[in-house]
Order: C-alpha cells, then sequence, then structure tokens
C-alpha cells in the first residue's frame, strides 16, 4: 500500500475498530428440505476482528455469510450486529458491506458510478460524493479509472472497485465471499495482503469466507473451520494449524499423513515405541500420530537422533517442485508419507530413491489428535 | 536459432494447409450464404429496381403519389397503430416477463407454455375467435349487457379499437420472450449487491433491474414494431375496412391494379420505416446491445 495523508484516514493500532460492531452468531440453524446447511452454530466475533470461514464446499460457510449479510433468513436463532438484533432486519437496513465472489459490478454503471450508488442511496451531496469517491479509487490504487466501463477492467481492478464499494460508506462490518478465488495465484497473493492492511487502516470487523487454507492462515485473526454446518474448530491461524484437534482439522489444513498411535495413562506409543512429546496429551480416543512434510527432517547419516521420534523407511519416489523437493517415503509398516526438504545449498544431500532413510520428528512438533468423531 | 531470418523449411507446407481450411470454411458457408443472397437481398434488389420504373424508363413517380393525402393517412394509421400496439405490449409484457423470470423453473416453463400457445395456434383463428368475443352481439357485449353494465353494445370491433386489442394478443409473445430471455439472465448477486448497499427493493428494481433488461426491452420494442408496421391479416379482418393499414395498400396495388411500380414503392418505405425503428432505438440502447452482444 501506498502512503496516504494521514488526516484522512483512522489511525494504526489504537484507533482501529473503534467504529467496528461486534457480531453475535447465536444458535443459528438453516436447512434445505433435509440438507442441514447450519445446524445450531454458535460464534463472537470481536470488534475489529478478521474472523475467516474456512471449510470445502457446501460446509455452510456461503449460507453463514448469506445470513448475515440478510439475503438468507435463519430458521432459528438470532444474529446481533453490537447491541441490536437484526435477525429479522432485512439487507438494505443492515449497512454492513459486502464483497462478493464475483464482485457484481454493476455493469451499467461506470466504475465511479458503482462506487456512488450506495452514497446516493445515503442521501451524500454531489460535491462530497466526489471526493469519497476519488479517495475510495486512490485507497485501491484505481486514480483515475472512475470513468472506465465495468467491463474494461482486468479481473484484479474489478475486485479493487468491488472492494472500494463495499467500504466507501463506511459500514462497521465487511463480508466477503471468496472474493480472490477468480484471480490467478500471484495476483491472489498480492491482494491477500493488501485486503489484510486495508483491514488494519480500517479496523471494521471482517467476516471472510475461503476454502484456501493458506489464504486463511495468511489473512486471519482467527479461523473458524466449518464442515457440514457446524463448526470444527475456532482459534488463531497457529493454533490451528500446529494444534488441529482432530482428523479432520490436520487433513484439511496443511497436508498431512497419519498413522496409528496408543496413549495410555499419557503416555503415548507407535507401533510399541515410546513416543516423546512436549506436552502431556489429553486423554482421545483412537490417537493418531500426524505427519506433516515439513515437520520431518532427514537424518544425516550417523547423526544422533536420540532427542527426536524416529520413523525408518525407504524414499519411494523424488518430486522436484523448485522451492523445495518432496520425498516420497515407504516407511517399515507399509504407509507412505510425504516428506518436504527445502532447496538450499545448507540442507543435506538428497537420499537417492530405493535408498533407506531416518526421518526425525521433534518432539514439540509431535502432535496426536483423535480421528474424527 | 540458425536460420532466424530464412524461412523455415516447412514455412510454405503450413501456409498451403491454411489456405485449404479456410478454402474449406468457405465452402461449407456458401450455401447458407447463397440462401440468404437468393431468398433475401435478391428480392430486395428487385424491390427497389422495381420501384423506380415505369416501362421502360427510370422514374420516381411512384414515390411522389405517395404524398396523396390517402397515403399519407394510412401511413399515419399505420404509425399510430403501431405504436399504441407497442406501447401496450411493453406495459403488459414488461410485468409478465418479470413474472415469469422469477418463478421457479417448472412454474416458469408453464407460464411460458401459456405465453407460446398462442403462437402455435393459426394466425386466422385466433383473429375469428377476437371476432366472436368483441363483435355486436359476441361473448363480452352479451355478458356486459347481462350484468346490466351496458344499455347498448360497444363497438368494440370493425375498428381501431378491436384491430389493437386483436394485434396485442398476436404480438405479446414477440415482447415477452426477448424480455424474458434477458431478465433470467440478470445475476441475482446484483440485485442483492444493490440491497447490501442500501437500495430498497424498488430503488433495486429501478437503479438495477430495469437498467440491465433495457437490452431484452429493446429487442422486444424492435420485434413489435417492425411486425406491426408490416401487419395485415389481423387489421383486415377486425378493422372491417376502417383501419387502411399500409400494407392493405400494397395489396390494393397488386391485386386490383397489378401495379406492380407503385406496390414495391410503399414496401420500399415499409423497409425504410423498419431500418429507422431500428436505427432509433440502437441510438438510445446501443446496437451491441440489441444484436447480444453483451
Amino acid at each position: 500500500m501506498r502512503d496516504h495523508d494521514p488526516s484522512s484516514q483512522p489511525a494504526h493500532g489504537t484507533a482501529a475498530g473503534a467504529g467496528a460492531l461486534p457480531i453475535a452468531i447465536s444458535r443459528v440453524s438453516k436447512a434445505y428440505g433435509a440438507f442441514k446447511a447450519l445446524d445450531d452454530v454458535s460464534l463472537d466475533v470481536a470488534r475489529g476482528e478478521f474472523l475467516t470461514l474456512l471449510g470445502p464446499s457446501g460446509s455452510g460457510k456461503t449460507t453463514l455469510l448469506m445470513v448475515l449479510a440478510g439475503f438468507q433468513r435463519p430458521d432459528s436463532g438470532r444474529i446481533a450486529f453490537g447491541s441490536d438484533d437484526i435477525t429479522l432486519a432485512p439487507p438494505h437496513k443492515r449497512g454492513v458491506g459486502m464483497v462478493f465472489q464475483n464482485y457484481a459490478l454493476f455493469p451499467h454503471m461506470t466504475v465511479a458510478g458503482n462506487l456512488a450508488y450506495p452514497l446516493k442511496l445515503r442521501g451524500v451531496g454531489r460535491g462530497e460524493i466526489e471526493t469519497r469517491v476519488a479517495r475510495a479509487l486512490d485507497m485501491v490504487q484505481l486514480q483515475g479509472l472512475g470513468e472506465r466501463q465495468v467491463d474494461q477492467l482486468s479481473g484484479g481492478q474489478r475486485q479493487r472497485v468491488a472492494l472500494a464499494r463495499a467500504i466507501i460508506f463506511e459500514p462497521r462490518i465487511l463480508l466477503m465471499d471468496e472474493p480472490l478465488s477468480a484471480l490467478d495465484k500471484k495476483l491472489r497473493e498480492e491482494m491477500q495482503i493488501e485486503v489484510r492492511h486495508l483491514h488494519q487502516r480500517l479496523g471494521m470487523t471482517t467476516v471472510y469466507v475461503t476454502h484456501d487454507q493458506r489464504e486463511a492462515l495468511t489473512m486471519s485473526d482467527r479461523i473458524a473451520v466449518i464442515d457440514k454446518g457446524r463448526f470444527r474448530q475456532i482459534g488463531a491461524p497457529r493454533e490451528i494449524y500446529e494444534r488441529p484437534v482432530d482428523r479432520f482439522i490436520a487433513a484439511f489444513i496443511g497436508e498431512s499423513s497419519f498413522l496409528p498411535a496408543t496413549l495410555r495413562d499419557g503416555e503415548a506409543a507407535l507401533g510399541g515405541q515410546p513416543l516423546k512429546l512436549a506436552t502431556r496429551p489429553a486423554p482421545m480416543e483412537a490417537p493418531l500420530l500426524v505427519l506433516r512434510p515439513e515437520k520431518l527432517r532427514i537424518l544425516a547419516p550417523g547423526e544422533d537422533g536420540t532427542a527426536l521420534n524416529l520413523l525408518r523407511g525407504r524414499v519411494a519416489e523424488l518430486v522436484y517442485q523448485g522451492e523445495s523437493t518432496l520425498l516420497h517415503v515407504d516407511l517399515d509398516g507399509g504407509t507412505r508419507i510425504a516428506v518436504r526438504q527445502a532447496a538450499s545449498a545448507a540442507a543435506p544431500p538428497l537420499p537417492t530413491p530405493g535408498g533407506a532413510v531416518i526421518l526425525g520428528l521433534a518432539p514439540a512438533d509431535t502432535i496426536l489428535v483423535s480421528d474424527t468423531p | 536459432m540458425t536460420a532466424a531470418t530464412s524461412p523455415a523449411p516447412n514455412e510454405a507446407a503450413l501456409r498451403a494447409a491454411g489456405r485449404r481450411e479456410s478454402l474449406t470454411l468457405g465452402a461449407l458457408a456458401a450455401p447458407g450464404l447463397a440462401l440468404i443472397g437468393i431468398v433475401a437481398l435478391a428480392p430486395i434488389a428487385w424491390l427497389f429496381w422495381l420501384s423506380v420504373r415505369k416501362g421502360d424508363a427510370y422514374t420516381l413517380e411512384h414515390y411522389v403519389r405517395l404524398l396523396h393525402p390517402n397515403y399519407m393517412l394510412s401511413l399515419q394509421t399505420t404509425f399510430e397503430l403501431s405504436v399504441l400496439v407497442t406501447v401496450i405490449c411493453v406495459l403488459l409484457g414488461y410485468p409478465l416477463a418479470y413474472l415469469i423470470a422469477q418463478a421457479r423453473e417448472r412454474t416458469a416453463s408453464i407460464l411460458l407454455l401459456f405465453v407460446l400457445f398462442p403462437v402455435w395456434t393459426s394466425l386466422l383463428v385466433r383473429c375469428y375467435a377476437w371476432l366472436v368475443l368483441l363483435q355486436r352481439r359476441g361473448l363480452i357485449n352479451t355478458w356486459l349487457t347481462d350484468i346490466g353494465l351496458i344499455d347498448a353494445p360497444l363497438r368494440l370491433v370493425h375498428n381501431f379499437t378491436g384491430t389493437t386489442i386483436g394485434m396485442v394478443h398476436i404480438m405479446l409473445p414477440f415482447m415477452v420472450l426477448p424480455l424474458y430471455a434477458t431478465m433470467r439472465a440478470i445475476p441475482r448477486d446484483y440485485l442483492r449487491a444493490a440491497a447490501n448497499l442500501g437500495a430498497t427493493p424498488s430503488q433495486a428494481f429501478r437503479d438495477v433491474y430495469v437498467p440491465l433488461s433495457m437490452p431484452g426491452l429493446a429487442a422486444g420494442i424492435i420485434i413489435v414494431f417492425i411486425l406491426c408496421l408490416g401487419f395485415y391479416v389481423t387489421p383486415a379482418l377486425l378493422g372491417g375496412g376502417r383501419v387502411m393499414m399500409w400494407s392493405m395498400q400494397i395489396e390494393r396495388h397488386v391485386t386490383y391494379h397489378a401495379d406492380w411500380g407503385a406496390a414495391s414503392a410503399l414496401g420500399v418505405v415499409l423497409l425504410a420505416m423498419a431500418l429507422a425503428i431500428f436505427w432509433a432505438v440502437g441510438r438510445v440502447i446501443g446496437f451491441d446491445r440489441i444484436l447480444g452482444g453483451r
């Protein structure tokens, strides 16, 4: 983001979020026939928080966003913005900004016309509309494109216009429905950072829907993982990634392989060998050891691995991926797992296919999850 | 890269293959183009030629004759009727198309069937049906008299009113179908976005839905208006000889006077009017939108 006149923008940090509203979702259900899109979900989004609803398609994340925007009426449950119960409020009275998946920019209006529309509806004067449209274009780095037709814009530019239109009337809550999914990878990653910065500057409470786990990890203060209409885990990105509560979360976020383990009196074991853990695990049924490719390290021949949990196997295949190499390793038990080794001159030489390897897993990275309930 | 400047050895072969492909595609398109030429363009050219011929000489006589008040009155009638029918079709067709576009898939197909059903029925049958309904001792007058709303039968047919009613009935599908197609393609998200930005349902309809349905409306207006301009059967049957349409003048010249020159001039004027309407609507709405560009 470019630097802007500080007087025209809310200050960083402390002031951010002052005008934002918290969202309280309590016991919301929504069914389409026999299909439960939302099954008694409750969630509080803090003032100024960036919360991501992450889930596979059909998980209910978009339905929840539609309920928040007022386009779908829940079958039961309440929604409150701040102290106002808005469960029954029509969409045009909710005052929330929304970025649609396909942007929904009005094709019969210019860029400036699109941005001015919410202001016109609010009876803002002509002069002020012009000022605010110019400022909004500036904010999303589209200076001077106000007179363009929407179909003359690139995908990335449309995305920015959609974002500008959603925030130009200074809503205190912003909803985003997979806003970056139509962009190519590089642009998407740029926009992730930009949206994040914009949120930090403006501080509105944001609910962001995505099915892209990396996007969720990049952008969010908190992630709510949703599946089959229910929240599976709600927490900060690091917590979700490092401490998944069950197999579903561990498999959905990041790449994971699983090995069945045993857990008795707080002592974990894998195939009869005790596992070194950083913390005493909570009791669980059918514990599984989570193996993430980047957490496993190939031990150099003769290296001392006594502080690590060790796995033995044979390299089945090497996949060169540029920044790293992915090794498919058949463990002695027969399970095939993936190991990622960063491409660096400092890294030990790669084993050859068919060669035996010893893999080390640090106790802090040794995570047990229960098999999905 | 040794031979960057000299052509690669297979360049000629590739160019020949490209030429062959163009020729093949051209040959495939030829029957269609020939048909359009023979069926559409050639008769129009012939029509023009006839309209400026008298005996063996070129003349504008046929056009000059059209300035006679008789023709002017006919032109006015044709124009008034076409405008009136088009306006009524818009007023009836827009809400109807909107209703069908908003309905569930199943309901929409049933409603569309009702719209299309008259199109599949013979034009003559429908005109005579209106005659039965509208005439002096027809169904409508009988009912209205029976329930005591009127004392004397209304003059509903064999005049401008009857012609208008009959033509609206016949033209309505041509208004509804393009409108429906356009409306159905308006993404819901546009209306949701408008609502989200603070528009009440009626504001969203006015500011977003109506402008986006314009191409369909324009197409409907053009089709209905142009069909009206050249309409013959309904005015002839329901107008009772009192509604003298441009098309009837053509028929008169051909049938009674065998005057092909005058008939051709009338035809050329009709064609010019149709093109003028198309141009006028196109100027307002944009040609690419009417022709289905976007």
